[in-house]
């Protein structure tokens, strides 16, 4: 049933398309972290700003990433911006989570004391000081595990990107299946990967809280 | 006051779609879509269903079963959640009929995505069991209670009343998930989209739609959680308990 | 024209809603006064420091420091809302002290005292260093400089806090309840504080209190808040030894029985 002779065959070229899949992961990530610290900043700018901010992040929260994968690798070209297909779809993993972790930060803007804006201004400090040096840094610690957990979740989430013909890990297997006829072993392995991965990372993440925790707390 | 945003949202989401199916352009492809959108709703509340039988049980089965029961609901959960929908889809799809198992893809999806939203239930409902406060579990031991008459009548509705936000996220990713049957040949509404662009090219009106109609799912359920939550919040808490 | 007065709250009015905190407040502080604002809870004292600092809009009325509009600016010869520049400049010659020390925490307690001078001010590292070790002896914390906030105790937050705000070289201070939130025990090392920079520095104060002792013996002047309304005022001695009002009279007895 399991041919191991194989396994080892296909293994260095599946090492090879999980490559491709950290990067995706790695630049998603960044891109969501930072668009998602920019959106909750907005939100704390005004109300109104707060509003549109609050629908997007709804819209995009309510559609499937699939679809939005399509429409980016689709859509853009007909409006004159043609993007390969593993940067569209890391753009819209990107934009996708970025929708979440706006929330996670806009918690830990919510957590910060009233007072801590309140002394800021008693010393006249400016509003980009007050949220650079004073909010920043006591907003962020306590939400890094939250935006660990999107971190493992959009790593869990790249093989969508198959669907655009980007060789990740699970293209990878699906071509292989498709060449040998045979889906247990390329199929079951990268299933193995992304579950270690996301155990090991889901360990790592509690650690990482239970420290936070204890030097915050 | 979010409520009616949301409500404002979806009014205007039917609004589009009832415009643009009268547009050329977009209503030759108002048809397709809506089969796909039917076939999503059924295998969203069928996935639902089933997502919420395995969280009560897998959650009950850790908490309380005994150790083999406990090891079985523990490696599901975290297989389940350490790996992604696509994933499990793709393996029930292309690997159990390598051991004989013969599925349709329509059973393969329904199985795939509940048993991968059912995980994460899972530890929904425990999580929210384990927040009723222990006080609850003395009273109904002081009243001599069996354990299964403590969580029915005692700790289940209390704890049912923080479950229904998260449960109202996790149906949002269950729809959403629903998108990754086309991947798997079953005709849905990604699966339709994909169909008619390769066909016409005419990708702007069609993911348009496809959008449109999906965020009218999600914003449906979204607000009906939240009408579900205020009812449950007033009619378990206050009306009736303590 | 007489010299005027370090603060002027001129037909100061606050409403929250349909409910009015201040109805048409009229207060003068001079130059150099300690001013103490007692008053039952929820009459209003807070309030008139925290529109001073600019942490509460007024809905009418005008406040005046240091002989300058603050919530507004005069703009060819008219009167015009403040804006923010404006706001700015004036507040920096106002220094506050919260009840709940509202100490950065994630800062030492020099940290603390250097932000705002170098950032706002623009005064080199050094110097704001220099000068905040100083004001921290000052307060009696020059062992705990490089203690976070999580690692001192209530009173030694508070003396932090007023360092802090000393080292904005204000030239008006506001004290709101700083030691309600402390044990017993501790008030007395932060008001030796107070007492301290009440006599070292030439600064204007005001100060709600609870402590009657200490208002009694600090302030040059006291007033009585009721509803929104200044319902008796004068001197510590009129005040504590022979107020005129029933309702001043009545408070006074709640409280010195109580304490
Ligand atoms: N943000 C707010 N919204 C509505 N009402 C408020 C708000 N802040 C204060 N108030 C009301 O304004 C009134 C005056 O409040 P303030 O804090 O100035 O009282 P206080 O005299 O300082 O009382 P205490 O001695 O309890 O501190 C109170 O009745 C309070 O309920
Ligand atoms: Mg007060």
């Amino acid at each position: 049933m399991w041919d191991w002779a194989f396994t080892i065959d296909i293994l260095p070229v599946l090492a090879r398309a999980a490559v491709i899949t950290v990067q995706a992961t790695a630049i998603g990530f960044v891109i969501a972290a930072l668009l998602g610290l920019v959106l909750a900043s907005i939100r704390l700018s005004s109300p109104a700003a707060g509003l549109v901010v609050a629908i997007l992040v709804e819209l995009v929260r309510s559609t499937p990433l699939l679809i939005q994968i399509f429409f980016l690798f689709f859509v853009l070209p007909k409006v004159g911006i043609v993007l390969d297909a593993f940067t569209a779809g890391v753009l819209a993993i990107g934009l996708h989570y970025a929708a979440y972790c706006s929330e996670v930060y806009r918690a830990g803007f919510e957590n910060v004391p009233r007072g801590q804006w309140e002394a800021s201004i008693a010393l006249n400090l400016s509003p980009w000081t007050t949220f650079k040096d004073i909010i920043l840094p006591q907003a962020l610690p306590p939400v890094v595990p939250a935006l660990g957990n999107y971190l493992i979740a959009l790593f869990k989430e790249t093989p969508l990107l198959s669907a655009i013909a980007v060789v990740e890990l699970m293209q990878r297997a699906k071509i292989i299946g498709s060449e040998t006829f045979r889906y247990t072993e390329p199929v079951t392995l990268v299933g193995l990967f992304f579950l270690v991965m996301s155990l090991l990372s889901a360990g790592l993440v509690r650690v990482l809280d239970g420290w936070l925790s204890r030097r915050y707390g | 006051m979010w409520i009616r945003v949301l409500a404002a949202m979806l009014a205007a989401t039917l609004t589009a779609i009832v415009i643009l199916s009268f547009q050329d352009g977009f209503k030759v492809f108002v048809p397709g879509l809506l089969q796909g959108a039917w076939l999503t709703v059924q295998i969203a509340v069928l996935g639902a269903l089933l997502a919420v039988v395995m969280a009560l049980t897998a959650a009950l089965a850790k908490l309380y079963g005994p150790l083999p029961l406990r090891w079985l609901a523990v490696a599901y959960i975290e297989i389940f959640r350490g790996t992604s929908a696509l994933v499990q889809l793709f393996w029930l799809y292309f690997v159990l009929p390598q051991f004989g198992i013969f599925m349709d893809a329509f059973p393969v999806a329904v199985l795939a995505l509940g048993l991968n939203i059912g995980a994460y239930g899972a530890e929904v409902v425990r999580g929210a069991i384990r927040a009723v406060p222990k006080g609850q579990w003395e009273a109904s031991t002081a009243l001599n209670m069996t354990r299964a008459q403590m969580l029915r009548r005692i700790i289940l509705p209390q704890a049912f009343v923080a479950m229904i936000p998260p449960w109202g996220n996790l149906f949002i990713e269950l729809v959403k998930s629903t998108s990754l049957v086309s991947l798997i040949t079953l005709a849905d509404l990604t699966f339709k989209a994909q169909q008619m662009n390769q066909a016409t090219l005419q990708t702007v009106p069609i993911f348009t739609l496809v959008l449109l109609l999906y965020l009218a799912i999600s914003l449906t359920i979204t607000i009906c959680m939240r009408f579900t939550e205020g009812w449950a919040a007033k009619g378990v808490l206050h009306g009736k308990a303590s | 024209m007489t010299e005027m007065p370090m603060v002027r709250y001129e037909n100061v009015s606050k409403r929250y809603g349909a409910f009015t905190v201040l109805d048409n407040l009229n207060l003068d502080v001079a130059r150099g006064e300690k001013v103490s604002i007692i008053g039952p809870s929820g009459s209003g004292k807070t309030t008139v420091l925290r529109m001073l600092m600019t942490l509460e809009s007024i809905n009418g009325g005008t406040l005046w420091v240091d002989g300058e509009p603050m919530t507004h600016m005069s703009k060819n010869g008219r009167l015009v809302p403040a804006d923010a520049r404006h706001i700015r400049r004036i507040r920096a010659k106002i220094g506050m002290v919260f009840q709940s020390f509202n100490l950065f925490p994630h800062m030492t307690a020099l940290g603390n005292c250097i932000e705002a001078p170098i950032t706002v001010l623009g005064m080199g590292r050094k110097e704001a260093e220099e000068r905040a070790a100083e004001l921290l002896d000052m307060v009696g914390l020059s062992a705990k400089k490089d203690h976070y906030p999580g690692q001192l105790s209530g009173g030694q937050q508070q003396r932090v806090a007023i360092a802090r705000a000393l080292a904005m070289r204000p030239k008006i201070m506001l004290f709101d309840e700083v030691t309600s939130a402390l044990d017993p025990e501790l008030v007395g090392e932060v008001l030796q504080v107070i007492r301290r920079i009440g006599a070292e520095h030439d600064l204007t104060m005001l100060m709600v209190t609870h402590q009657m002792g200490f208002a009694k013996e600090f302030s040059d002047r006291v007033c009585f808040f009721y509803q929104g309304k200044i319902c008796e005022q004068g001197p510590p001695a009129q005040i504590f030894g022979n107020p005129q009002n029933e309702r001043t009279r009545q408070f006074l007895n709640a409280v010195l029985e109580a304490g």
